[in-house]
Protein backbone atom coordinates (compact mmCIF):
# COMPACT_ATOMS: atom_id res chain seq x y z
CA UNK A 1 0.00 0.00 0.00
CA UNK A 2 2.66 2.46 0.96
CA UNK A 3 4.73 3.59 -1.98
CA UNK A 4 8.48 3.27 -2.26
CA UNK A 5 10.80 5.54 -0.34
CA UNK A 6 12.93 7.99 -2.21
CA UNK A 7 16.44 7.68 -0.88
CA UNK A 8 19.48 9.69 -1.87
CA UNK A 9 22.90 8.92 -0.51
CA UNK A 10 25.92 10.89 -1.58
CA UNK A 11 29.43 10.83 -0.23
CA UNK A 12 31.89 13.71 -0.10
CA UNK A 13 35.05 14.20 1.97
CA UNK A 14 34.58 10.94 3.86
CA UNK A 15 31.07 11.79 5.00
CA UNK A 16 27.95 10.27 3.53
CA UNK A 17 24.73 12.21 3.63
CA UNK A 18 21.53 10.21 3.43
CA UNK A 19 18.18 11.78 2.65
CA UNK A 20 15.01 9.74 2.86
CA UNK A 21 11.51 10.69 1.83
CA UNK A 22 8.94 8.14 2.93
CA UNK A 23 5.45 7.81 1.58
CA UNK A 24 3.11 7.46 4.54
CA UNK A 25 -0.08 9.17 5.78
CA UNK A 26 1.24 9.66 9.36
CA UNK A 27 -2.31 9.93 10.68
CA UNK A 28 -2.27 11.17 14.28
CA UNK A 29 -5.54 9.72 15.49
CA UNK A 30 -6.66 13.24 16.48
CA UNK A 31 -8.44 14.10 13.27
CA UNK A 32 -12.04 13.38 12.33
CA UNK A 33 -13.45 12.55 8.93
CA UNK A 34 -16.34 14.36 7.24
CA UNK A 35 -19.00 12.67 9.34
CA UNK A 36 -17.24 13.24 12.65
CA UNK A 37 -15.75 9.80 13.14
CA UNK A 38 -12.19 9.78 14.37
CA UNK A 39 -9.63 8.66 11.83
CA UNK A 40 -7.53 5.93 13.45
CA UNK A 41 -3.89 6.67 14.08
CA UNK A 42 -1.56 5.31 11.45
CA UNK A 43 2.04 6.37 11.64
CA UNK A 44 5.56 5.08 11.29
CA UNK A 45 7.03 4.09 14.61
CA UNK A 46 10.53 3.01 13.74
CA UNK A 47 13.06 3.45 11.04
CA UNK A 48 16.42 1.78 10.66
CA UNK A 49 19.10 2.67 8.17
CA UNK A 50 22.03 0.47 7.40
CA UNK A 51 25.25 1.10 5.54
CA UNK A 52 26.14 -2.29 4.09
CA UNK A 53 25.33 -4.33 7.20
CA UNK A 54 26.10 -1.75 9.86
CA UNK A 55 23.25 0.16 11.46
CA UNK A 56 23.94 3.88 11.03
CA UNK A 57 20.65 5.31 12.24
CA UNK A 58 17.64 4.22 14.23
CA UNK A 59 14.76 6.65 14.54
CA UNK A 60 11.75 6.26 16.76
CA UNK A 61 8.88 8.40 15.62
CA UNK A 62 5.61 9.62 17.02
CA UNK A 63 2.61 10.93 15.12
CA UNK A 64 3.97 14.49 15.31
CA UNK A 65 6.19 13.79 12.34
CA UNK A 66 4.78 15.23 9.12
CA UNK A 67 2.90 13.28 6.48
CA UNK A 68 5.35 11.69 4.06
CA UNK A 69 8.20 11.95 6.54
CA UNK A 70 11.53 13.37 5.53
CA UNK A 71 14.75 12.52 7.27
CA UNK A 72 18.33 13.35 6.62
CA UNK A 73 21.46 12.40 8.49
CA UNK A 74 25.19 12.02 7.94
CA UNK A 75 27.63 9.30 8.83
CA UNK A 76 31.38 8.96 8.53
CA UNK A 77 32.69 6.63 5.88
CA UNK A 78 30.79 5.15 3.00
CA UNK A 79 32.12 4.82 -0.50
CA UNK A 80 30.54 5.28 -3.87
CA UNK A 81 28.71 2.06 -4.76
CA UNK A 82 28.08 0.95 -1.17
CA UNK A 83 24.53 0.05 -0.26
CA UNK A 84 22.33 2.04 2.07
CA UNK A 85 19.22 0.21 3.16
CA UNK A 86 16.34 1.90 4.96
CA UNK A 87 13.43 0.08 6.60
CA UNK A 88 10.47 1.38 8.50
CA UNK A 89 7.52 -0.14 10.25
CA UNK A 90 4.32 1.49 11.43
CA UNK A 91 1.84 1.05 14.24
CA UNK A 92 -0.34 -1.25 12.11
CA UNK A 93 2.52 -3.63 11.51
CA UNK A 94 3.13 -2.58 7.93
CA UNK A 95 6.70 -2.23 6.87
CA UNK A 96 8.82 -1.39 3.93
CA UNK A 97 12.47 -1.68 2.97
CA UNK A 98 14.23 0.09 0.15
CA UNK A 99 17.85 0.34 -0.74
CA UNK A 100 20.03 2.57 -2.80
CA UNK A 101 23.67 2.79 -3.81
CA UNK A 102 25.80 5.65 -2.57
CA UNK A 103 26.70 8.06 -5.32
CA UNK B 1 7.30 -23.57 -18.37
CA UNK B 2 7.85 -24.71 -14.83
CA UNK B 3 5.54 -22.55 -12.76
CA UNK B 4 6.20 -24.39 -9.56
CA UNK B 5 9.82 -23.49 -9.74
CA UNK B 6 8.91 -19.82 -10.09
CA UNK B 7 6.62 -19.98 -7.09
CA UNK B 8 9.32 -21.67 -5.10
CA UNK B 9 11.76 -18.94 -6.02
CA UNK B 10 9.30 -16.22 -5.06
CA UNK B 11 8.56 -17.82 -1.72
CA UNK B 12 12.23 -18.32 -1.11
CA UNK B 13 12.91 -14.67 -1.90
CA UNK B 14 10.23 -13.54 0.52
CA UNK B 15 11.62 -15.70 3.26
CA UNK B 16 15.05 -14.33 2.62
CA UNK B 17 13.93 -10.78 3.31
CA UNK B 18 12.03 -11.86 6.39
CA UNK B 19 15.06 -13.76 7.60
CA UNK B 20 17.19 -10.68 7.13
CA UNK B 21 14.79 -8.60 9.21
CA UNK B 22 14.81 -11.19 11.97
CA UNK B 23 18.57 -11.33 11.83
CA UNK B 24 18.70 -7.55 12.01
CA UNK B 25 16.47 -7.71 15.07
CA UNK B 26 18.68 -10.30 16.67
CA UNK B 27 21.87 -8.46 15.95
CA UNK B 28 20.68 -5.28 17.58
CA UNK B 29 17.62 -5.99 19.71
CA UNK B 30 18.32 -2.95 21.82
CA UNK B 31 17.74 -0.49 19.04
CA UNK B 32 15.06 -2.08 16.92
CA UNK B 33 12.67 -3.16 19.63
CA UNK B 34 13.26 -0.61 22.32
CA UNK B 35 10.72 2.01 21.28
CA UNK B 36 9.18 3.03 24.54
CA UNK B 37 5.55 4.01 24.10
CA UNK B 38 5.62 5.79 27.46
CA UNK B 39 7.96 8.40 26.02
CA UNK B 40 5.59 9.07 23.14
CA UNK B 41 2.51 9.16 25.38
CA UNK B 42 3.91 11.83 27.69
CA UNK B 43 1.58 14.78 28.11
CA UNK B 44 3.93 17.34 29.61
CA UNK B 45 7.52 18.19 28.94
CA UNK B 46 8.57 17.06 32.40
CA UNK B 47 6.79 13.74 31.91
CA UNK B 48 8.52 13.28 28.59
CA UNK B 49 11.92 14.06 30.10
CA UNK B 50 11.21 11.66 32.94
CA UNK B 51 10.09 8.88 30.58
CA UNK B 52 13.26 9.36 28.56
CA UNK B 53 15.28 9.11 31.73
CA UNK B 54 16.59 12.59 31.06
CA UNK B 55 15.58 14.18 34.35
CA UNK B 56 16.24 17.88 33.94
CA UNK B 57 18.42 18.30 30.88
CA UNK B 58 21.00 21.04 31.13
CA UNK B 59 20.71 23.89 28.62
CA UNK B 60 23.77 23.80 26.41
CA UNK B 61 25.32 25.94 23.69
CA UNK B 62 26.53 22.71 22.14
CA UNK B 63 23.04 21.92 20.92
CA UNK B 64 21.56 23.88 18.02
CA UNK B 65 18.07 23.76 16.59
CA UNK B 66 17.95 24.63 12.93
CA UNK B 67 14.42 25.76 12.21
CA UNK B 68 12.55 28.79 10.95
CA UNK B 69 11.35 31.42 13.47
CA UNK B 70 7.99 31.45 11.75
CA UNK B 71 6.42 28.46 10.08
CA UNK B 72 3.70 29.37 7.67
CA UNK B 73 2.37 25.85 7.43
CA UNK B 74 2.26 23.93 10.70
CA UNK B 75 1.77 20.64 8.87
CA UNK B 76 5.31 20.70 7.57
CA UNK B 77 7.87 22.43 9.75
CA UNK B 78 11.46 21.62 8.86
CA UNK B 79 13.49 21.09 12.02
CA UNK B 80 17.10 20.10 12.23
CA UNK B 81 19.35 19.51 15.21
CA UNK B 82 23.10 19.72 15.23
CA UNK B 83 25.42 19.37 18.16
CA UNK B 84 29.09 19.91 18.81
CA UNK B 85 29.13 17.70 21.92
CA UNK B 86 31.22 14.55 22.10
CA UNK B 87 30.00 10.97 22.38
CA UNK B 88 26.45 11.64 21.32
CA UNK B 89 24.10 8.72 21.74
CA UNK B 90 20.74 10.16 20.84
CA UNK B 91 18.89 13.26 19.73
CA UNK B 92 15.21 13.86 20.47
CA UNK B 93 12.86 16.51 19.16
CA UNK B 94 9.92 17.58 21.33
CA UNK B 95 7.12 20.02 20.65
CA UNK B 96 5.70 21.36 23.88
CA UNK B 97 2.18 22.16 22.73
CA UNK B 98 1.52 19.14 20.57
CA UNK B 99 -0.78 16.41 21.90
CA UNK B 100 2.02 14.00 21.04
CA UNK B 101 4.94 15.85 22.42
CA UNK B 102 7.82 13.67 21.36
CA UNK B 103 8.15 13.92 17.60
CA UNK B 104 11.19 11.79 17.02
CA UNK B 105 14.05 10.17 18.76
CA UNK B 106 17.22 9.56 16.77
CA UNK B 107 19.63 6.94 18.06
CA UNK B 108 23.07 7.58 16.69
CA UNK B 109 25.58 4.74 16.60
CA UNK B 110 29.25 5.65 16.64
CA UNK B 111 30.28 7.14 13.31
CA UNK B 112 26.94 8.84 12.70
CA UNK B 113 27.19 12.59 13.03
CA UNK B 114 25.05 14.79 15.23
CA UNK B 115 23.33 16.44 12.32
CA UNK B 116 19.78 15.33 11.63
CA UNK B 117 16.84 16.94 9.91
CA UNK B 118 13.21 16.06 9.65
CA UNK B 119 9.82 17.66 9.22
CA UNK B 120 7.27 17.83 11.98
CA UNK B 121 3.68 18.92 12.53
CA UNK B 122 2.88 21.74 14.91
CA UNK B 123 -0.67 22.47 16.00
CA UNK B 124 0.17 25.96 17.21
CA UNK B 125 3.02 28.27 18.13
CA UNK B 126 5.18 26.41 20.60
CA UNK B 127 8.58 25.90 22.07
CA UNK B 128 10.50 23.13 20.37
CA UNK B 129 13.07 21.27 22.43
CA UNK B 130 16.06 19.34 21.23
CA UNK B 131 17.43 16.96 23.80
CA UNK B 132 20.82 15.42 23.22
CA UNK B 133 22.24 12.53 25.19
CA UNK B 134 26.00 12.78 25.21
CA UNK B 135 28.35 10.68 27.29
CA UNK B 136 25.46 9.56 29.49
CA UNK B 137 24.22 13.09 30.24
CA UNK B 138 21.34 15.03 28.78
CA UNK B 139 21.61 18.49 27.27
CA UNK B 140 18.98 20.58 25.58
CA UNK B 141 18.21 23.59 23.49
CA UNK B 142 14.90 25.32 23.08
CA UNK B 143 13.48 27.48 20.33
CA UNK B 144 10.09 29.02 19.83
CA UNK B 145 8.57 28.49 16.42
CA UNK B 146 5.59 30.62 15.52
CA UNK B 147 2.94 28.88 13.49
CA UNK B 148 0.55 30.92 11.39
CA UNK B 149 -1.51 27.94 10.18
CA UNK B 150 -1.95 24.89 12.41
CA UNK B 151 -1.00 21.45 11.22
CA UNK B 152 -3.51 19.26 12.98
CA UNK B 153 -6.91 19.04 11.34
CA UNK B 154 -6.73 22.63 10.11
Amino acid sequence: MAGPMRIRAATADGVTEVRVLMSHPMETGQRKDGSGNPIPAHYITELTAKHNDKVVMTTEMGPSVSTNPYLSFKFKGGASGDTVEVSWKDNKGESRTDKVQIR
Amino acid sequence: MNHQRRDALKTGGGLGIFGMLVAAGLVKPGSALARDQKVFDAKTIDEAFAAMGAGKPEASDGVTIVAPDIAENGAVVPVGVTSSLDKIESISILVEKNPNMVAANFLLPEGTMADVQTRIKMGQTSDVYAVVKADGKYFMAKKEIKVTLGGCGG
